[in-house]
């Protein structure tokens, strides 16, 4: 128990060795009652940015699969060995490239601390937008968790911005070309396009210029964002008490409704989690390394010249629709739906907390999905064959034939499936726009692995 | 009566024009700092002034009808059928990769996504949505010289492109 005034008596009698452990850790260093597990949450430093207790319901992994915490300890492992690597390399085109093949090959466990920062940074990638699925599919960003989805969708684009400056920094052929690629396609913004492109590259092209803003981008400003963009969404997920309670389709709450210390119950579930994760991490890292290729040659264009792999979705978008629709039109346009989800919501049934909105709701999104996956292939595949693929239609018509017809079709499309759900399927508003996100959110992962796994030389369509 | 009335000798309309006034002057300072920021990153070296001179060689070295690469330069001198002369960046227009020359085909053919050029730089197939960027060229005493450094845009080859000896 805490030490109070009355304890200073026997204080005294102690020996000095054990004064400086008291003077250190002021009460119980493993609690063993549930009134000292409290007060060790209560004043222990970290701990007590968390909640004494915790709705027993949230508990269940399959309520949350615990992706939110997962990118936490993703961020802390990327911090920790990319500070390791700072030590080592040297943010020059000269230099760049020697100094990985040093730490891939002469730096003590070199090779090891990359890989883990390469196999963190991309699965961040993965696990923050299955977070953010999870949070839309359970209705996490309703009531006074809508502006926290907006901090989210921030922190998503601080880490793909992390993750694509980092992309730069081995200076390998794979790295300069689809930093040359993806900063290529933002010359197809109108207006500001050229000139934006000339501040992120730091010039008119790829060099010492590009790469030491890369780098500063990564190592500090990124990093500053992510801890002050996390914060906030942590402490808002606290103030809005905690994730969302899980209900059955029918609202009734699952599981237990009484609450629990949050020390043991969740804690250790933590843990458990982090530790498991930190271990994918070395075995990945160990197994299967990061990637270092030939040394960036800007005379050679690799064949194919691929965007980092979360990109790769809009560099298949390219191949068949205009570029200003591709790359400036359609991501704004889902950026723009991504942030007013939250507020697209009616009052006429809560849904929060429900997998799917309600029993109809997981219907709709399971056959919307697969619907989704036939669009995007059956898409780019007729595209490609029939229409054959943006290559036969002459760069003046291009923006009509490729670009407003397509987008006008897509947008018209959607209002008469939306139409169609609520008339002809009984939809809901909330379980219409569900649908729809899962419909979208397929046809782009569809093309995601399109353009990953399917395309070859001259980015033709290929068998992997 | 309010306390604030009391208090200030004011109007409310003119505490509510102060504040507007105090909060637009707030808003300026930010747009400055954002505007120092974005001046601060804006591209530095290989500015306007860095643009340097490549002296190619005399004009009989290169044949008409050839491509001859300059990798320091980055771009390519083509010397058309008709003895004119016109230098092409390497740079893709499509997304920025480097495109060769492929002599056999007579075309420039970009590896990343099959744009390609004739040996004036026009689209020959797309994606790419524009003719290969030009350099100025000028023959002085029968010497080829390129300026590099200053790609000029354009949309297709057009005659007056052309320097000729």
């Amino acid at each position: 128990m805490p030490m109070t005034e009355k304890d200073q008596g026997t204080e005294e009698r102690r020996s000095l060795p054990a004064r400086v452990w008291r003077s250190i850790f002021r009460g119980p260093v493993v609690p063993r009652t549930d009134q000292e597990r409290k007060w060790v949450v209560f004043n222990t430093l970290v701990l007590h940015l968390r909640p004494i207790r915790v709705p027993a319901s949230t508990l269940k992994f399959s309520h949350t699969f615990g992706l939110g915490g997962s990118c936490l300890v993703l961020f802390l492992l990327l911090a920790a060995t990319g500070l390791l690597m700072m030590f080592v390399y040297v943010p020059s085109p000269e230099r760049a490239y020697d100094s990985v093949v040093a730490l891939e090959d002469d730096v003590a466990f070199g090779s090891l601390v990359r890989g883990v920062h390469h196999w963190s940074a991309n699965l961040l990638v993965v696990f923050a937008a299955l977070h953010m699925l999870r949070v839309f599919l359970t209705g996490g960003f309703l009531g006074p968790r809508q502006f926290n989805w907006i901090v989210g969708l921030c922190l998503l684009l601080w880490v793909l911005a992390a993750n694509f400056t980092g992309y730069l920094l081995p200076w390998d052929q794979l790295s300069y070309w689809a930093i040359t690629i993806s900063t290529g396609m933002v010359t197809y913004l109108p207006g500001a396009g050229p000139g934006l492109q000339e501040i992120v590259r730091g010039g008119g092209e790829i060099g010492a210029a590009t790469l030491i803003n890369f780098y500063a981008l990564h190592t500090t400003f990124l990093p500053i964002l992510f801890l002050s963009f996390g914060a906030w969404h942590f402490w808002r997920v606290r103030k809005a008490k905690g994730v969302v309670r899980p209900r059955r389709a029918d609202g009734s709450p699952a599981g237990p409704e009484e609450s629990v210390l949050f020390l043991p119950n969740l804690l250790l579930r933590e843990v458990a989690l982090a530790l498991a994760l930190l271990a994918g991490m070395v075995v990945l890292a160990t197994l299967l390394g990061a990637p270092l290729g030939e040394r960036a040659n800007p005379g050679m264009s690799p064949n194919p010249a691929k965007a980092p792999w979360y990109f790769v979705g809009f560099q298949e978008l390219l191949l068949h629709l205009h570029p200003f629709f591709a790359v400036c039109v359609i991501p704004l346009c889902a950026a723009l739906a991504l942030a007013l989800l939250p507020y697209l919501r009616t009052e006429e049934e809560d849904a929060t907390g429900i997998w799917f909105r309600s029993a109809r709701g997981r219907r709709l999104a399971a056959w919307t999905a697969g619907l989704g996956a036939l669009l995007g292939v059956g898409g780019v595949l007729f595209d490609e064959l029939v229409l054959t693929g943006g290559r036969a239609v002459d760069a003046s018509g291009a923006f009509v034939a490729r670009g407003l017809v397509p987008f006008a079709l897509l947008l018209v499309g959607l209002a008469l499936f939306a139409r169609f759900l609520r008339r002809r399927r009984g939809a809901t508003r909330d379980e219409a726009v569900l649908a729809i996100f899962c419909l979208l959110a397929v046809v782009f992962v569809a093309l995601t692995v399109i353009g990953y796994g399917f395309r070859g030389e001259g980015m033709a369509l290929r068998w992997p | 009566m309010t306390s604030e009335d009391k208090s200030g000798n004011g109007s409310p309309t003119r505490r509510r024009i102060l504040a507007v006034l105090a909060g637009t002057l707030g808003l300026v300072a930010l747009a400055e700092m954002a505007w120092i920021a974005l001046a601060f990153m804006r591209p530095r070296g290989r500015r306007r002034g860095a643009v340097g001179m490549i002296v190619a060689g005399p004009v009989d070295r290169f044949a008409p009808g050839s491509v001859t690469a300059f990798p320091e330069g980055r771009f390519y001198l083509a010397r058309l059928k008709d003895g004119g002369f016109l230098a092409l960046d390497r740079t893709c227009t499509h997304l920025g990769c480097t495109v060769p020359w492929v002599a056999s085909q007579e075309r420039f053919v970009c590896p990343c996504h099959a744009s390609a050029f004739d040996i004036r730089g026009d689209v020959l197939s797309p994606p790419a949505p524009r003719a290969l960027d030009l350099l100025p060229v000028r023959i002085e005493n029968g010497i080829v010289k390129v300026e590099t450094g200053r790609p000029i845009r354009r949309r297709r080859f057009q005659r007056d492109q052309v320097t000729r000896g």
